[in-house]
């Protein structure tokens, strides 16, 4: 199964690095979501602490929701979804290797959204902590994305339907990443320091991760 | 052609058999929770006291959370219906896990809404970002996508596979939303019934409140059974419709 996966991850990556479709207008479209956060709030240095961990989280969902929703049209578009399904490969595996190549594509998007934020505004003091929080955050959406995408890839509305399905189903990780972000920007504090956010957001990880892994197979069997 | 008829006949009886002992069976149920609903609405506004500090509006009460309590009901009966299709692929489980889906929609609409008037009432406001609230307008977001992704899919296997995929995603979800929820905010009355300490609730109230929990509850189980038997027929139809094709064929 390990050699199925790497073998899937890594022809996402050789269809990304050829084409440079994915990343490169997902980064184009974060940046301008920051652009109009900028204008939307009209941010300074100073008010950065509260409204920093939010506008970081939007960004990334409504680029995780588009990057995800490309992950499985794009490959019924091309007409090679039932190519790979008609493939002797495990149902689990190909559920990993989209999930690692999301995560892939998201994080890029993620660092460069970072740094531009860096540069806009400023960067939070707990940079341990904003990479943690990142990365279990990003780590949640993606695993039910993974699967709703699969699912929504088969209708028409897709488009719409993913968010709709994704956005209530993942309300516990915007809370904690947001969380757990902030507590990055301004230190442990009353309001945010109280609660493990980022154990919260790592439980929600694992346990989806388990059921999305185990339910997987439903959603492609066709 | 009249043997078509009584082809069609003999088909419809082989399609559900044993539909007409469980309408009648039904049929009782719905009249137990008319009488049922009568007894509550006296145990509400005639046997069970007028709060002292809230006055009238407490009454909301004792139809709010029962109806928060059919809500839930009805996505334990979604998540069991879900796991009842994923393992057998029997339409009855999907059935199920559909009407159920459904009927909990509707319930936690009435939730919120009931909710929203005592709130404008008592808090001075329609909403408020308290934690019951939020994971209650949460999980109504959960169940709608449910419905709309049934509806974006139609009446076909696949639409029943996925709906239960999410239909067991979304009610492992609702805890742990709950939980996020209830670290980040909380403002909602603290429970009065099901206290560790004991119920808070004097007895009378109590009492009216048992009464009203229980009507819901059969009132829950006759909606479930309608529009299940609503789903059975839809089958018939779809299954009729495709046999008199074919003969046409």
């Amino acid at each position: 199964m390990g050699r199925q996966i790497g073998a899937l991850l890594w022809k996402d990556l050789i269809v990304e690095l050829r084409r440079r479709e994915q990343v490169l207008s997902l980064a184009v479209f974060s940046l301008l979501v920051l652009l109009i956060f900028n204008f939307a709030f009209d941010l300074r240095r100073t008010d950065l602490a509260a409204a920093g961990p939010g506008i970081l989280w939007v960004t990334f969902v409504f680029t995780a929701v588009l990057s995800l929703n490309r992950a499985f049209s794009v490959e019924q578009d091309r007409g090679t979804w039932e190519g790979l399904l008609l493939a002797p490969i495990d149902r689990g595996a190909i559920y990993l290797a989209k999930l690692a190549a999301n995560l892939a594509f998201t994080l890029v998007v993620e660092v460069i959204a970072i740094a531009a934020f860096t540069t806009f505004f400023d960067l939070p003091s707990n940079v341990l902590q904003l990479i943690a929080a990142v990365l279990a955050g990003t780590l949640g959406f993606a695993t039910v994305g993974t699967l709703f995408a699969a699912m929504a890839a088969n209708t028409r509305a897709r488009e719409v339907l993913l968010p709709i399905l994704l956005l209530p189903v993942s309300v516990p990780v915007i809370i904690g990443s947001v969380k757990a972000t902030a507590v990055a920007f301004e230190g442990v504090d009353a309001s945010t320091g109280q609660y493990p956010w980022l154990g919260l957001v790592l439980a929600f990880d694992a346990i989806f991760l388990a059921v999305s892994f185990a339910v997987f197979e439903y959603v492609v069997e066709d | 052609m009249l043997a078509a008829s009584a082809q069609l006949d003999s088909d419809r009886r082989a399609v559900s058999p044993g539909s007409a002992v469980e309408s009648r069976s039904n049929a009782i149920l719905g009249w137990a929770t008319a009488v049922l609903m009568a007894a509550s609405l006296y145990a509400v506004f005639v046997y069970a006291p007028i709060e002292r500090t809230q006055g009238l509006p407490q009454k909301i009460f004792y139809f709010h959370v029962p109806l928060a309590w059919d809500a839930y009901l009805a996505f334990l009966c979604t998540l069991i219906g879900s796991i009842g299709y994923l393992r057998t692929s029997q339409r009855r489980w999907d059935a199920l896990a559909q009407s159920a889906a459904e009927i909990g929609v509707v319930f936690t609409s009435l939730v919120l809404i009931s909710g929203s008037i005592w709130g404008k009432t008592i808090w001075g406001a329609w909403w408020a970002w308290d934690a019951r609230l939020t994971s209650t307008l949460v999980m109504w977001f959960i169940y709608v996508a449910y419905l709309m992704l049934r509806s974006a899919l139609g009446r076909t296997v696949r639409a029943a596979r996925h709906a239960a995929v999410l239909g067991i995603v979304g009610f492992i979800d609702v805890p742990i939303v709950h939980m996020s929820v209830t670290w980040w905010r909380t403002l909602h009355p603290q429970p009065t019934v099901a206290n560790p300490a004991g119920p808070t609730l004097p007895g009378s109230m109590l009492l009216a409140f048992f009464v009203c929990l229980v009507t819901f509850t059969v009132l829950f189980v006759f909606l479930l059974r309608e529009r299940m038997a609503v789903e059975r027929l839809r089958d018939d139809v779809d299954e009729l419709g495709s046999m008199l094709l074919a003969g046409a064929a």
